[in-house]
């Protein structure tokens, strides 16, 4: 498995309300889908799965390591040898080029270097496969539009071929046609690297995308496995 | 946390928002620029008042304070309270532990320049700087009445050369409305450089000087009175008083005696002073004024690392989403926060490579001007140990106060919901 939580909630710090999960057992190489409403925790939870957060209550393991008993440089360095990540929006860090951007976990992790081959290559071609024309490779984010920046997002998650990419409703500011293109382009570059995909979104119209699903309810309910 | 990293990334990000930065830095810039200044203003004016005279051992005037005695005998400033006589002086230049003795009669000035009556003596004996004599450039030491030598200074600014003539005029201010124009000098030679306010002066005879003032009365000359150039020329023209006297001491070991003696002077009031003690007395009432200088000029320093801190904490408000992508990349807490110290310290160290470019073109541009209007040699010379530390600690200033955003941005990357800033 790549994933397996039991029994996890979360505390925001000096809050009484607990949002409790769903269990959740991934194995490798699948996808996952999570949808629900804004509050009912998606994000929360993407940031347990990655290791930024730990969690109030509960076990997670991914990759095979309890995080639990991980401190916070251990879960750092997991996290950039073996986690992509893409975010809502502001998925790039504005003063690099875009190129330089999707080779930043190589510069971040010896390991995900060290599969990616050559950065820089392997950047050029995930960006080419994702759609990106070769001019926008050295534009910096503010200079490509908000579908440009989401596939440089995707081809930074991608480098290097982690086993886990969480998306974290990557497809909210694109519209129909672009957001079916993004998922698409994401999940085949993800099939080739052999990665497992957590997708999250409040669109259930994605769901047909993904073989597992998770549908997150309200903050202290929690629903069925995938 | 991975140095290069971190260099390259911070590098990246100044460069990003250079424009915003442009403007702290520039204020950075200038209070260094001050910083340094002051400093090495303060290091080359006690190093051109120390070099001003070496190898004398007692400054001999009117009985007087230190201070006033040698500011207005070597360095041209202030004035003369009372004289000292002429027979003291003969009496003091037979006395046996006196080496050598060189007269000086100040009063007379040209064209702000101040002149001074002296003889062959000042040539041979005056040193400045480390016990150099001093050496004529051009032409001769004056040998006729009214033959003057120039200082270089004095040359150079008003264009003399050998053999000009020029008109002195009375009293020692820098305009004067009565001139000696019956009596003009003839200019014999010109000293060489020595960045002394001995290139400031206007050197001629005692006789000279005693011939241009004969036949005056309370400041203006007394019609038919004075006499002609011919008539100074063969008349006895010893003064019978002079402004002060420059000694050397045949054994340093007798120098105290020689100077409680004359100060015991039966025959007039007399100081001797040490140049070296009155010149440590200078520095010692100078000092308190060149620390609350450099104390001001440190706060404007801190003024201005404090601005760009707080433009830098103005500017972490709008990072969180760059923090929280390199976060989620797997950049630790340290290498977010090594970026603000990284870019504070790396403008600090602009600045003050920046400041320290600005303070040797400033000084190329101002240095001939402070040499002619103020007789301030100030030279064009590597930095002193203790400037380059002041230059030092501005950028460990940058990195203390670069601790407050990179704390701050620590303390963001360690807490609870580090995922995108939303």
């Amino acid at each position: 498995m790549i994933i397996k939580t039991t029994n996890l909630c979360w505390q925001w710090p000096r809050q009484t309300a607990r949002l409790r999960f769903p269990d959740i057992s991934l194995p490798a190489g699948e996808h996952l889908f999570i949808h629900g409403p804004s509050g009912s925790g998606k994000t929360t939870l993407l940031s347990l799965l990655s290791g930024l957060n730990r969690a109030t209550l509960g076990s997670i393991r991914v990759h095979g390591q309890d995080l639990a008993r991980l401190s916070g440089s251990a879960r750092d360095r997991l996290r950039a040898d073996r986690t992509g990540v893409i975010f809502q929006q502001f998925n790039l860090v504005p003063y690099l080029s875009a190129l330089d951007n999707v080779t930043l976990p190589c510069r971040l992790s010896r390991h995900r270097r060290q599969q990616a081959g050559d950065p820089a290559d392997a950047a050029r071609q995930l960006m080419t496969a994702l759609g990106l024309p070769m001019e926008t490779f050295t534009r910096k984010a503010p200079e490509l539009s908000t579908g440009q920046q989401q596939r440089v997002a995707a081809a930074r998650a991608l480098i290097g071929a982690p086993p886990l990419i969480l998306a974290d409703e990557p497809t909210s500011a694109l519209d129909v046609v672009n957001r079916d293109r993004f998922v698409a382009l994401l999940l085949e570059q993800a099939a080739r690297t052999g990665s497992s995909v957590v997708f999250v979104s409040h669109d259930p119209a994605l769901a047909s995308h993904f073989g597992n699903h998770l549908e997150l309810l309200t903050e202290t309910e929690t629903e069925a496995n995938p | 946390m991975k140095p290069s990293l971190a260099l390259s990334l911070a590098t990246a990000s100044l460069w990003h928002r250079r424009r915003i930065l442009l403007l702290v830095t520039l204020t950075l810039t200038l209070s260094v620029s001050l910083l340094l200044g002051v400093q090495y203003l303060r290091t080359e004016v006690r190093q051109s008042f120390n070099s001003a005279v070496s190898g004398t051992d007692l400054i001999i005037g009117a009985r007087s304070g230190e201070l006033n005695l040698l500011l207005y005998s070597v360095f041209h400033i202030g004035h003369a309270t009372n004289n000292l006589g002429w027979n003291s002086f003969q009496e003091l230049a037979g006395d046996d532990r006196i080496d050598w003795l060189i007269p000086l009669s100040l009063g007379d000035s040209y064209r702000g320049h101040r002149v001074v009556g002296t003889d062959r003596r000042f040539l041979d004996y005056y040193q400045y700087g480390d016990d150099q004599p001093l050496q004529l450039v051009k032409g001769q030491w004056f040998s006729d009445v009214f033959e003057v030598v120039l200082g270089a200074q004095v040359a150079r600014t008003l264009g003399h050369r050998t053999g000009d003539e020029i008109v002195l005029s009375h009293g020692g201010g820098r305009t004067s409305f009565v001139k000696h124009d019956q009596h003009p000098f003839r200019v014999s030679g010109v000293l060489a450089a020595t960045g002394t306010p001995v290139d400031r002066g206007v050197y001629v005879s005692l006789e000279g000087l005693e011939a241009i003032h004969i036949g005056w009365e309370a400041g203006v000359p007394a019609p038919g009175r004075t006499l002609s150039a011919d008539a100074a020329r063969i008349r006895e023209l010893t003064p019978d008083t002079i402004t002060a006297a420059l000694a050397g001491i045949k054994r340093p070991i007798l120098t105290f005696q020689v100077q409680r003696d004359i100060n015991q002077y039966a025959g007039e009031p007399l100081s001797a002073i040490l140049p070296g003690v009155a010149l440590a007395q200078l520095w010692q009432v100078l000092g308190q004024f060149e620390l609350l200088l450099m104390g001001i000029t440190a706060f404007v320093v801190v003024i201005s690392l404090t601005g760009l801190v707080t433009v830098l904490l103005t500017l972490q408000t709008h990072r969180h989403q760059e923090i929280a992508v390199l976060r989620a990349n797997g950049a630790s807490p340290s290498l977010i926060a090594s970026l603000y110290l990284l870019e504070c310290t790396g403008l600090a160290v602009t600045a003050t490579a920046l400041a320290t470019g600005l303070w040797y073109l400033a000084l190329l541009a101002v240095a001939p001007w402070l040499l002619d209007t103020f007789g301030l040699a100030i030279n064009l010379r590597p930095l002193t140990g203790v400037e380059s530390l002041l230059l030092l600690s501005v950028p460990l200033a940058g990195l203390v106060v670069g601790a407050i955003p990179a704390i701050k941005a620590w303390r963001l990357g360690n807490r609870p919901s580090g995922w995108a800033a939303e």
